[in-house]
């Protein structure tokens, strides 16, 4: 290994607590990185990795401090900067690239200014040279006509023309390290793929060292060097990407590949095998729900070009009974929208919606009330689908008491029978959904969504707001569900990777459009469109998993 | 281009990418670890205990309390307090500065001006409680209709209040009178009336922002009625802003009836009002001090104390 | 931007025209009998001669029909009568005009203190390092909302015209009569803009894109002024227009402290007398200050906000 960059030695950060105690939020850790070299932190939500990188800038938020441990940069101690020190170290010596790049740009000022101020700052260059230099800087961060945008707000560029802005001004002032924090997380998988491509081969041309932190073993595995697995403040693993992956020596290390959709490329099963017998025979054709022709505008505000925005546009599908069918897309692509329409929470421009045989596309009213009983929904974040003041015996009886099924004392029993299911212990449901994790929250509306035996359950991203490992334990519990209980489910989701994992059937979507519809493995065997393709080609972890293929 | 995806970035708000939300999640639990003591689960002691911690922490928050229950008692049981008359003076005892014996010193007739702040709580609180009653109700009522209706309701509503939010409230009240006539119950109505846009402002966008949340819609994709969703989830979820405004109009209110008994709009004189107190202090300015000192600055403890506890109940709104 | 303008100005129009209706169905309908209050000039309503209210009635035309009395006001304020006032006769549109110029002195001086005292006190209360200064000085705003306008006012005139004499206790004579009221006038509304401008700076101060300028290598003085000021005093403009409508409410109370003549005191003298032509010409004076604030504030928006442009722009591109 070259010589080491960023050196940091038995690291101890820790939060001051209301309670007047401290969290110890990252606990020992050693960690270096070489010039020029990737290497990842990764971890789950709590793990202390942006807590580490934030600890690299000397920016913890307020409460935080680092308590033990040294950090050098090419073997200067940081430790003893003062503040006025440090502001010659950020964005000179260290650049970093935030979290999201929709609110990490000052709204009022002009992109290029925002560039050119780094310069400035740092004494690089002169006002109208780091103007004309953050055109340059814009350019190589991969931004079509420069001299144009550098003249715009943040507001009018795309979420990812707005990270490679934020890129431009990282490497603006030719840092030796970049920190670049979950840099693509918020951003769709196929501008994911395009942004740290385009990372990739500018830190390597410019021989800037990266520390990446993610969640996503996938993105870690194909972009760095090293990694290094934290879990709770402490490195649990670490060393070459190919070799944790082959080889993962921690537990939690193998947890997490285990769990990470895209490493693996099987449809989930109960017991290793489809209960095929046990699915219940519906009616002839089977279908549970079918839509055709659906439409869905949504009037534009006054002033707009156009009259309206064609959110859903001639979409066909029909979920069979017993089955999974899984509709995937980007953002904008209308997905949830159709979710939307099917359970009738939107009225269809156009189209038809039948439910069980039923024309269900223009009832209202009490007989759409009677009808909803058949079709439940989960929706993405447990933390907003759930009445904050509610308890868990609540949440989950709601549904009951408004169709009046059983006594009081019937529904808690069913109530407690449903947490059962859903493999939490009784006594969740006296505690309050806030007291509860993201996962456990889950699982609750899980419960609430099946209590009244629906026919048909519509999941709406129901694992995008999890950690990757809760992820799996909810996919699978999902599965289980479905062949005890003889569910059909509509999945909705952005990840290509997930859906291969839980759908029998896929409808690719895209403006509104379904693009490609067919059975899961077929589709991601032998894709016919490029939109498609290009989907399936932009799933982290791909490149890892062909180099290990390779290798064996 | 930019438009276009900034609908779109609305049309997809039900749908947020996922490490957005991993973010959000994130944030939740950094802040549940720095305000919380620890992250989920158990949250510090039960019941008394954890109130005690959390006043213990504050003791101008406990100041505040202790204040406004002093002025409570002193309109309830002003007797109590002092055993001066606030009507009749001792004109041998004209103009004292406070003493032991007055408190607050004494009148151009001799009356004990503590007395008189001690038994003006009590015409000065009820017509601060009718103010706030009256813009409580009406402001509540205005703005629950119009954030749950929405649609055309909504529209005339919100018209009418952005109106009445354009004109000062002091001169809105004014006109009221002007109508109405004088007396300290007209005074209260009065400002009442004038702080109903204010209700029915933070009414409506607290209804908005609840029936248009995902758990209200979860319950309404769950089969659940919606005067059931109304009353089991919108309500008790948009009460917490209500609150604290109410603790704040009711700072809010007892300066605006003071200025307007100042003015000379409440109680006729003997009786004792805060605001005339320190009006009949006027014309002894240059000699007796004590006199609009402090029957003011009992007004200021107050309208403080109010403010405070407002406070407090925005911030224990904020963390739920 | 043209028909911007004319939109905001139709939005001000319906405004105005509202404020007239309230105010004319507030001051009209309310009271049982407002010749009753005209002839007893405040009193009694009870011992008036029955000739002589009919003869009042006619006269100030309150024997007709209630909308017909509206149509007849409305037609009359569009061109600026307000009617006569029932006390002096003279005409309440007149009467508030004459009274204009010293509040403008008043309030004028009182929003130009506020301002600047009240963005200063926020920058002082959010930038110092030490916590202990920006605790001290995040105190002192809710402070100044609690404390009655009155009182402050007479405390000023205690100490510094009676027992200091440096200022005269009333009067309109010359700038220095101006200080201590516009002080009164200016301590809530500086109290308001510190408060909001703190708190938006906090919030601002929160933002990711602040930290994307610290880790930029910006110094604490650059992110604060250069990058979270602009961005949190979007927010603080738009309570501009609730402001001096506050301010002109004050006066009410400042000039009746300070015995100065405008158009708080003529606010007092009629409301006194229950001179409802001349409290409606306020009212809807009132509005009409407010409509404008709030159109300047709109047009000045664009300027540090480039999103709202933006968004104009963007759509028809």
């Amino acid at each position: 290994m070259s010589e080491p960059l960023l050196e940091i030695e038995g690291l101890e950060v820790g939060y001051r607590t209301r309670g007047g105690g401290t969290y110890r939020a990252v606990r020992g850790v050693d960690l270096t990185v070489a010039r020029g070299e990737i290497v990842a932190l990764v971890g789950e939500s709590g793990s202390g990795k942006s807590t580490l990188a934030h600890a690299a800038l000397h920016l913890l938020s307020r409460g935080g401090s680092v308590t033990a441990g040294t950090i050098r940069l090419a073997g200067r101690d940081l430790g003893d900067l003062t503040d006025k020190e440090w502001e010659q170290v950020r964005g000179r010596e260290i650049g970093l690239v935030p979290q999201d790049p929709t609110v990490s740009l000052n709204p009022v000022a002009r992109v290029g200014d925002q560039v050119a101020e780094v310069l400035v700052i740092h004494g690089v260059a002169r006002r109208k040279e780091a103007r004309r230099r953050a055109v340059e800087l814009l350019r190589q961060a991969g931004i079509d006509d420069p001299e144009a945008r550098a003249r715009q707000y943040p507001s009018q560029l795309s979420g990812g023309m707005r990270q490679r802005v934020l890129i431009a001004i990282a490497i603006a002032a030719r840092p030796r390290l970049l920190v670049a924090d979950e840099p693509t997380s918020a951003l769709d998988v196929t501008v994911q793929r395009r942004i740290l491509d385009h990372l990739d081969g500018l830190v390597r041309e410019l021989g800037t060292a990266v520390l990446l932190i993610t969640h996503d073993l996938g993105v870690a595995a194909d972009r760095a060097d090293r990694l290094v697995v934290l879990e709770r403040g402490v490195v649990v693993e670490e060393g070459p990407a190919e070799q944790v992956l082959r080889d993962p020596q921690h537990p939690y290390t193998r947890q997490l590949i285990a769990a990470a959709p895209s490493l693996s490329s099987a449809r989930l099963v109960v017991g290793g095998s489809v209960a095929e017998s046990s699915r219940p025979v519906g009616r002839p054709d089977g279908s549970v729900l079918a839509v055709r022709g659906l439409r869905k505008e949504f009037p534009l505000p006054r002033g707009a070009a156009r009259r309206s925005l064609v959110a859903v546009d001639d979409v066909s599908f029909t979920v069979r009974r017993g089955e999974t069918y899984a509709l995937v897309g980007e953002s904008g692509s209308g997905k949830s929208t159709t979710a939307r329409l099917a359970l009738r929470l939107e009225r269809p421009t156009a189209g038809r919606i039948d439910f069980e045989g039923t024309d269900i596309t223009d009832v209202r009213g009490r007989e759409l009330r009677r009808l909803r009983r058949g079709f439940q929904v989960v929706y993405q974040s447990p933390y907003a689908s759930l009445d904050p003041r509610f308890t868990v015996e609540q949440i989950i009886t709601e549904p009951l008491r408004a169709y009046q099924v059983g006594s009081a004392s019937e529904r808690a029993d069913r109530a407690r029978s449903l947490v059962d299911d859903v493999a939490l212990p009784a006594e969740v449901l006296r505690r309050g959904a806030r007291e509860l994790s993201g996962g456990q929250r889950q699982r609750v509306a899980i419960a609430r969504a099946i209590a009244l035996h629906p026919a048909l359950v519509v999941l709406d991203e129901p694992v995008s707001a999890l950690d990757v490992s809760v992820q799996a334990q909810i996919l699978e519990l999902l599965v289980r569900l479905q062949a005890e209980h003889g569910l059909t489910y509509l999945f909705i989701s952005h990840d290509l990777a997930v859906v291969r994992q839980i759908s029998d059937h896929v409808g690719v979507m895209q403006a509104g459009r379904v693009v490609e519809q067919g059975r899961t493995d077929a589709i991601l065997l032998d894709p016919q469109e490029t939109y498609t393709r290009e989907l399936i080609a932009a799933i982290p972890g791909r490149r890892a998993l062909a180099g290990l293929e390779e290798s064996r | 281009m930019t438009a276009t995806r900034d609908v779109d970035q609305v049309l997809d708000a039900p749908q947020v990418r996922s490490p957005e939300e991993i973010e959000i999640a994130d944030r939740a639990d950094a802040r549940a670890i720095i305000h919380g003591g620890e992250v989920r689960g158990s949250r510090g002691g039960r019941g008394a205990l954890r109130s005690v911690r959390y006043l213990a922490r504050r003791p101008g928050l406990v100041l505040s309390g202790l204040v406004v229950l002093l002025v409570v008692a002193w309109a309830l049981v002003p007797q109590i307090f002092t055993a001066h008359d606030p009507i009749i003076g001792v004109p041998a005892d004209r103009l004292q500065p406070p003493s032991a014996a007055h408190l607050f010193g004494t009148d151009h007739l001799g009356r004990d001006v503590y007395a008189r702040v001690v038994h003006g709580a009590s015409v000065s609180l009820r017509a601060t409680v009718v103010a706030v009653a009256v813009g409580l109700l009406g402001g509540s009522l205005l703005g629950l209709l119009a954030g749950f209706l929405r649609g055309w309701v909504d529209d005339v509503i919100s018209r009418v209040v952005d109106v009445l939010l354009a004109i000062p409230s002091l001169l809105l009240s004014l006109a009221i009178i002007t109508a109405l006539g004088f007396g300290t119950v007209k005074v209260a109505v009065a400002v009442g009336v004038a702080s109903v846009a204010t209700f029915a402002r933070v009414m409506r966008a607290e209804v908005l922002r609840t029936s248009t949340s995902v758990y209200v819609e979860a319950a309404h994709a769950s089969g659940v009625r919606w005067y059931t969703v109304l009353r089991r989830h919108v309500l008790p979820n948009s009460s917490g802003p209500v609150v604290a405004l109410t603790a704040l109009e009711f700072g809010t209110a007892v300066l605006a009836i003071s200025a307007l008994s100042f003015l000379g709009y409440g109680t006729p004189p003997p009786a004792p009002e805060w605001g005339s107190l320190v009006s009949g202090g006027r014309d002894y300015l240059a000699t007796a001090w004590w006199l609009t000192t402090l029957p003011g600055l009992v007004i200021v403890a107050v309208v403080l104390s109010a403010n405070r506890i407002a406070r407090a109940l925005e911030q224990t709104g904020d963390e739920s | 931007m043209g028909r911007y303008v004319l939109r905001r100005a139709g939005q001000g129009i319906f405004v105005l025209w509202a404020a007239f209706t309230i105010s004319f169905f507030i001051l009209y309908l309310l009271p049982s009998d407002p010749a009753a209050l005209m002839a007893s000039g405040g009193g009694e309503t009870d011992a008036v001669d029955p000739a002589l209210l009919a003869d009042l009635r006619a006269q100030y035309g309150l024997d007709r029909p209630v909308l017909v009395q509206y149509a007849d006001a409305l037609w009359h304020a569009v061109r600026l009568d307000f009617g006569t006032s029932y006390s002096s006769g003279a005409s309440a549109g007149a009467l508030v005009l004459q009274a204009l110029p010293e509040t403008l002195k008043l309030t004028g001086a009182a929003l130009v203190l506020a301002v600047l005292a009240g963005t200063g006190l926020a920058l002082a209360s959010t930038f110092p390092r030490a916590r202990w200064v920006r605790q001290l000085l995040s105190s002192l705003p809710p402070l100044g909302v609690a404390l009655p306008t009155f009182w402050v006012g007479l405390l000023l005139l205690q100490w510094f015209s009676f027992q200091i004499p440096v200022f005269p206790a009333i009067g309109n004579e010359g700038a220095i009569s101006l200080v201590l009221p516009a002080i009164t006038l200016a301590i809530p509304a500086t109290a308001g803009i510190a408060q909001v401008l703190a708190r938006s700076l906090r919030g601002t101060l929160t933002e990711p894109y602040v930290e994307t300028a610290r880790a930029k290598g910006a110094s604490r003085a650059r992110v604060h002024f250069a990058h979270a000021l602009r961005n949190a005093a979007i927010p603080a403009l738009t309570v501009l227009g609730v402001l001096v409508g506050g301010l002109l409410a004050g006066a009410v109370v400042t000039e009746t402290v300070f015995s100065r003549v405008g158009l708080g005191r003529l606010t007092v003298m009629s409301v006194n007398t229950q001179d409802i032509p001349v409290v409606q010409a306020i009212v809807v004076f009132s509005a009409l200050v407010f409509v404008v604030v709030t159109l300047v504030v709109d047009l000045v928006y664009p300027l540090l906000d480039p999103r709202i442009d933006v968004r104009r722009t963007a759509v028809t591109a």
